[in-house]
């Protein structure tokens, strides 16, 4: 596939270098709490978004299960290693990571092999339902969390105290993060990935061509809660190592669609677009006389204004304004805009 | 061809047997093979039977308001759950306004959501109609506004709304010595006669005739010359005031506070994703098989197990997807 050079894409290519490289020498120009609480939550969201918009812009599945993946692979690592509440297990943190992320894949599968027979709004619909009550599981499994959540989980030596020390935490998360987008960007051009937004745009022609339909969207789903269960580990560890079933509750579930799609669901840099634009306005809003308080009434306006008039997110504004002054132009002609989110999404009649 | 066929059948088989014995073995379990089985404790057994008809009872309410909306117009209000608590702040504020009453507070309710609900389908969802997965996320940015305003002007405190005197009494059955609150089954009866009305609305009228009609073909439907917006609007609201109903039996049976709004859509989605998106009488048995395991599975699991109730309504839904991905009554859209 060549590479055409048009203006957006060389604007957008470097907006993205300097992006990097500002992340790249954050720690030394940023303070520690931009480091901790802004730049390190970027990468975690930003990976938990990653895999929504994988799901949602590349193979037509809306999932609002991400949370309550990421959520399960912390839940196992906090159970497994050394930590205050849930089981009294001391495993090494490191095999705590791994299995964590194991479990997160397997949940991922076997409720994908469930869920991934329907498609579009059934499958928001039933992934949701999964979300809320992965959150009432936990909230009621005393033994393993309870609402008190899971406090203490001890980190491995390579990340340290990120309360202390934000820098290694945060290179970690930063290197992790290039590593998804740069599989995401990879597996999205090879032939699954070509196929599943085939089955995108036109599943019954898909399967009519010989396509094994189901079985592409439960492995799709299963990579994405691999990359979810990444963004959990992160998660615990930026979250001063702790994990609670209120910090991964619907709201956390509606915050990783709001970042998907305030960024831009067909593109994987969106993600951490949208997360560094949610996690700024999360922590500075409150100092705001204006908003003070009411974050959620703020957030829940941008989303509405995002679905409802760039349903590109903001890295897609561009087009949407190029769209709509080329069409007053034309004379309102009829558009369509491509992807779930624009309308013809598998489930749409 | 015929081989994959054949795979497929065995497979569905298969998971028809699975869930049938499931469905046997936790019939029996209650009757006869828990430590408080059915044969040793009739009572315990009638009453938590009643309490899954009235729970069930609720989850049809609400559940029906949004599967109406969703047969309709294939909307996904995921603003339900926000109609549901609003309703129930309505009522409470009407109610304890000092002028107001329990019944007054179910009209304050009912117009007030159902008004909220045209507002948000006239003005978000109608220009974007036919894109389904566009509309659910409006109703979602909708319903994250909706959730923080009504903290801001009700409050975290749960609020509790008071059963009217004349309903709040207890009902002697001389049956097994079962004395049951009346309130619960004012609730059943509430539930039956929704579902009658709008069955008889469905099936016996013009207007419940241009819904059947619209279902199958929205556009024929308005090539008839029939203004279907208008019936649009008309079961948008209708269906939001059944939340807002909903949320004031809800509320005066548990209490209102932030996070049951999240609770009750939780509850719709799964009544609807059991019963099959749109079917009425698919959410009444939805309902029903939702209410008997969530009031079930808290008494009759084992000591120690009770914690895990929750896993029983997530296996029940994952029984149904397994068998029939569109639920028990749906048709893929």
């Amino acid at each position: 596939m060549r590479l055409r050079l048009t203006p957006s894409r060389i604007a957008v290519g470097v907006v993205l270098l300097v992006a990097v490289i500002l992340c790249a020498i954050g720690p030394y120009i940023f303070s520690d709490f931009f480091v901790r609480s802004i730049l390190t939550k970027t990468m975690w969201l930003g990976i938990a978004a990653s895999s929504l918009i994988f799901l949602a812009g590349f193979a037509g599945m809306v999932s609002l299960g991400q949370a309550a993946i990421y959520s399960i692979a912390g839940f196992v690592m906090g159970n497994l290693v050394a930590a205050d509440g849930g089981v009294d297990t001391a495993l090494s943190p490191w095999v705590g990571v791994i299995l964590g992320l194991l479990a997160s894949t397997v949940i991922g599968l076997v409720f994908g092999a469930v869920a991934a027979r329907s498609a579009g709004i059934y499958f928001l619909m039933i992934t949701l339902a999964f979300s809320v009550l992965n959150f009432y599981f936990w909230g009621a499994s005393t033994d393993l969390s309870g609402f008190g959540g899971i406090n203490n989980i001890a980190t491995p030596g390579l990340i340290g105290s990120a309360g202390r020390d934000p820098t290694r935490l945060f290179y970690v998360a930063f290197i992790v993060s290039i590593l998804v987008y740069l599989f995401l960007r990879y597996l999205i051009r090879t032939p699954f990935g070509i196929t599943l937004q085939g089955i995108r745009d036109e599943p019954t022609r898909m399967r009519a061509l010989g396509y094994n339909v189901p079985l592409h969207r439960v492995l799709a789903f299963t990579i994405a809660a691999f990359i979810a269960g990444i963004a959990g580990i992160l998660f615990i560890w930026q979250n001063a190592n702790r994990i609670d079933p209120n910090s991964v509750n619907l709201s956390a579930t509606i915050d990783v669609l709001v970042v998907a799609v305030v960024g831009g669901l067909f593109r994987v840099e969106g993600a951490w677009l949208g997360a560094f634009v949610y996690t700024v306005l999360e922590t500075y809003s409150k100092n705001w006389d204006l908003i003070n308080e009411r974050f959620n009434t703020v957030i829940g306006a941008v989303f509405l204004v995002i679905v409802l008039l760039s349903p590109g997110g903001l890295l897609g504004i561009w087009d949407s304004v190029r769209g709509a002054a080329r069409r007053l132009g034309r004379g309102a002609a009829p558009a369509t805009e491509p992807g779930p989110a624009g309308g013809g999404g598998p489930g749409a009649t | 061809m015929t081989l994959q066929q054949a795979q497929a059948q065995i497979g569905r088989y298969a998971g028809r047997a699975l869930v049938g014995a499931a469905g046997i073995f936790a019939v029996l379990w209650v009757i006869a093979l828990a430590d408080n089985a059915a044969y040793k404790d009739p009572k315990l057994f009638l009453t938590i039977g009643l309490n899954a008809i009235s729970l069930a009872a609720i989850y049809f309410v609400v559940a029906s308001g949004f599967t109406l909306i969703f047969g309709l117009m294939r909307i996904v209000n995921m603003a339900h759950g926000s109609f549901f608590l609003l309703g129930g702040y309505f009522a409470f504020h009407t109610a304890t306004s000092g002028w107001g009453s329990w019944g007054l507070g179910i009209l304050v309710a009912a117009l007030g959501v159902a008004a909220i609900g045209l507002i948000q389908q006239q003005v978000f969802l109608r220009w974007n109609q036919g894109q389904d997965l566009r509309q659910a996320l409006i109703t979602i940015a909708i319903s994250i506004i909706l959730a923080d305003q009504m903290l801001a002007h009700f409050g975290g405190t749960t609020k509790n709304l008071d059963w009217p005197p004349q309903l709040d009494f207890r009902v002697n059955f001389h049956v097994f010595g079962l004395i049951y609150p009346f309130t619960r089954i004012f609730v059943i009866l509430c539930a039956l006669a929704i579902g009658t009305m709008l069955f008889l609305w469905l099936r016996r009228t013009r207007t419940g005739m241009v819904i059947r009609a619209g279902v199958d073909d929205r556009a024929m439907v308005s090539a008839l010359g029939i203004n279907i917006q208008l019936v649009f609007a008309m079961t948008f609201m209708i269906g939001s005031a059944l939340a807002a109903f909903g949320g004031v039996l809800g509320g005066t049976l548990g209490g209102l506070s932030p996070g049951v709004d999240n609770q009750f859509l939780l509850n719709s989605l799964i009544v609807v994703i059991i019963g099959g998106m749109g079917s009425l009488g698919g959410a009444a048995i939805g309902a029903l098989l939702y209410g008997f395991v969530d009031a079930f599975s808290d008494i009759y699991l084992p000591q120690g197990y009770s914690n895990y109730s929750v896993l029983l309504t997530f296996g029940l839904l994952v029984f149904v997807l397994a068998v029939r991905p569109f639920g028990l009554f749906g048709r893929a859209a």
